[in-house]
């Protein structure tokens, strides 16, 4: 996207507190945010480079496991009276290493799972966060198990001159989201825009060409599933800070399908994209919860996704782009040209 | 040595039923190339028909078998006619987000119907179970281990040695020169899908009076399916058959001797190791259909 539209939504999204003050709301932005970062770093995958990440939500979870431990502490018996023990460290280190390891494991399962692609890949994913998710449930001295991890300290940084800010308010937690979130699509459109991001798109459009031309498929598509990773892996470290408890459920793979949904209705492969699918799935629920009970609303989303690869099988963001006399540049939108033209 | 004896009959019954489900995903996924999600709502679907069918119409137990099987052919029928029809063409990843949409939307249509609470479905076998010497085993598992082994028989004459077998393998080696045989190729389709799908339900409605029945059941199933389909090579018949019988025996021993906690996640630890070391399947394609 032209950075001038990109500011102009950066600045609507930095407006909205002021003018919602409404709690309830304001928890469903951020969650909502939360996710679309997740939805984001899914859409680096599937976007551009073809791959299917169906276990999206074992990166997140991950990353919400790792935050939620590095700063809660842990002791944990290994053999006999060997111990693991682990003091607990600031939730900043905890962002941090839920990064590193999140994105260790996109390194894990790309080495693993890109000798053979497709539908291979979707597989390994979803039985990779099958596995992690039994993980999470069953090593009760780590995780708690379905007790959950609770009183999850909330993310605190210094500043310089000021001391420590805890960011425990809803307000804080939207602009530390809001924050996060740019950054991820700065480094995703970076990312995408360099020559990795042009190898990338042309593996997926044509690989025999692509290797030809002296592209190393593993290695690329390994990167793009590390930064997709860990991405993911700092919006798992996120949700856990902000919501405060986790329990092996983070891992749910309904969780993934509303990723793909946000990705795939606004437009896989666009920037934009998941920012807008995103904005509309993750608000949806909150209007459709007065109205029907949970099983209706999945109901709903499941005939959504099916209409929308019908009716608009490229997504809202690519289909609606040139109605509206946006100039489209390939994986993009440009506003800049309305604009000059005007 | 007692326990292990237990552990190999256990398999057996186990392995009898998750063949089917590999038979049926081996001819939509291995043969269709449809990466197919239902799956897994198929297997619940049986289930959840014979509690209707013998709980809600009062009908036979071995009665009920037969019609969940057929229920799940019509349903299988129609997810094909309305749904995978109008793609045909698109690219495998359309149709698979399809398929998960469709999941989705089933899954909770189950879910809503029937309630989140497990149900069980009554059987009209003794409780007591059959002493062999050192093994036991339920009247009802013994009744399952031989439909099951039953219909793996009847699948795997319809594929080899019927003409819509015949035209279903020509369909999917050559789409254009089948139908220039005079190949109804939409048909061959929609009866491809409808038979893996009843293989599904069979499956469900198998093991669904084994264990309990609810809405989420078939998730596991359906990557165990994959898993099967994997480890068997796409499209292979027989080796979804040996593949159903090699992860029933990884669970029952996984079970067994390491921790039943991680007795679902042997399914998952089986696509991964094959796809390390032996990413076409442990046999050989040489028998593939399609």
């Amino acid at each position: 996207m032209n950075r001038l539209a990109t500011l102009f939504c950066l600045a609507i999204f930095m407006s909205v507190p002021l003018w919602l003050t409404d709690p309830y709301l304001l928890n469903a932005l951020i969650t909502t945010g939360i996710f679309i970062i997740g939805a984001m770093s899914l859409n680096l995958l599937l976007g551009f480079t073809g791959q299917l990440s169906l276990g999206h939500i074992a990166f997140f979870g991950i990353g919400a496991y790792v935050s939620a431990l590095t700063s809660l502490g842990f002791d944990v018996p290994i053999v006999g009276d060997f111990h693991i023990v682990h003091v607990p460290w600031p939730p900043i280190a905890g962002f941090a290493l839920a990064i590193l390891i999140a994105g260790f494991c996109g390194y894990l399962v790309g080495r693993l799972s890109f000798r053979v692609r497709g539908a291979y890949f979707v597989i390994v994913t979803i039985s990779f966060a099958e596995v992690v998710r039994l993980v999470a449930l069953n090593w009760v001295d780590l995780t708690q198990g379905p007790l959950a991890l609770t009183n999850i300290p909330s993310i605190t940084i210094g500043l310089p001159g000021l001391g420590y800010l805890v960011l425990k308010t809803k307000l804080q937690n939207y602009y530390l989201v809001l924050a996060v979130a740019a950054l991820a699509y700065f480094l995703i459109s970076r990312l995408v825009h360099s020559h990795y991001g042009r190898a990338m798109r042309g593996l997926m459009e044509n690989e025999t060409l692509a290797v030809a031309v002296g592209i190393d498929v593993t290695k690329t598509l390994t990167l793009a599933a590390v930064i997709s990773a860990g991405i993911a892996g700092a919006a798992g470290s996120l949700y856990a800070h902000y919501i405060r408890i986790i329990d092996p459920d983070v891992f749910a793979f309904i969780s993934t399908v509303t990723m793909v949904i946000m990705v795939v209705s606004g437009g896989k492969g666009s920037l934009a994209g998941p920012v807008i699918g995103g904005v509309i799935f993750g608000l949806l629920p909150v209007f459709l919860r007065p109205i029907m009970p949970p099983e209706a609303q999945w109901i709903t989303y499941g005939c959504v996704l099916i209409v929308i690869l019908f009716v608009l099988p490229r997504g809202i963001v690519p289909t609606l782009a040139p109605l509206l006399g946006l100039q489209r540049k390939p994986g993009s939108t440009s506003r800049k040209a309305v604009e000059e033209g005007a | 040595m007692d326990q292990l004896l237990q552990h190999l009959l256990n398999t057996l019954v186990l392995g009898g039923t998750y063949a089917l489900l590999g038979i049926g995903l081996t001819l939509i996924f291995g043969i269709m190339n449809v990466v197919n999600f239902t799956h897994g709502v198929l297997y619940t679907f049986g289930a959840y028909m014979m509690f209707i069918v013998v709980h809600q119409l009062g009908v036979n137990f071995f009665l009920a078998l037969p019609l969940s099987i057929v229920a799940g052919w019509l349903l299988g029928a129609a997810i094909e006619i309305v749904l995978l029809r109008p793609l045909r063409g698109s690219d495998i990843d359309t149709t698979m987000l399809v398929m998960i949409g469709a999941w989705i939307a089933m899954q909770s249509g189950a879910l809503w119907i029937w309630g989140g609470v497990a149900k069980s479905v009554d059987n009209p076998f003794p409780d007591a179970p059959l002493v062999l010497g050192p093994v036991s085993v339920s009247w009802l598992r013994l009744f399952v281990l031989a439909a099951a082994a039953l219909l793996i028989v009847i699948a795997y004459l319809l594929i080899n040695r019927t003409k819509l077998g015949k035209a279903m393998r020509a369909t999917f080696q050559d789409h254009d020169t089948a139908a220039l045989m005079g190949v109804n190729v939409s048909w061959i389709y929609t009866s491809t899908f409808a038979i893996g799908s009843s293989l599904a339900a069979a499956a469900g409605a198998l093991l669904g009076p084994v264990y309990v029945i609810f809405p989420q059941m078939g998730d596991l199933a359906a990557v165990k399916a994959f898993a099967i389909v994997i480890l068997g090579g796409l499209g292979n018949i027989t080796g979804a058959v040996i593949g159903g019988f090699i992860l029933a025996l990884a669970e029952e021993l996984g079970a067994g001797y390491v921790s039943s906690g991680y007795r679902d996640a042997m399914g998952f630890l089986i696509i991964i190791a094959v796809l390390i070391f032996k990413p076409t399947g442990l046999f050989a394609r040489a028998e593939r259909v399609g």
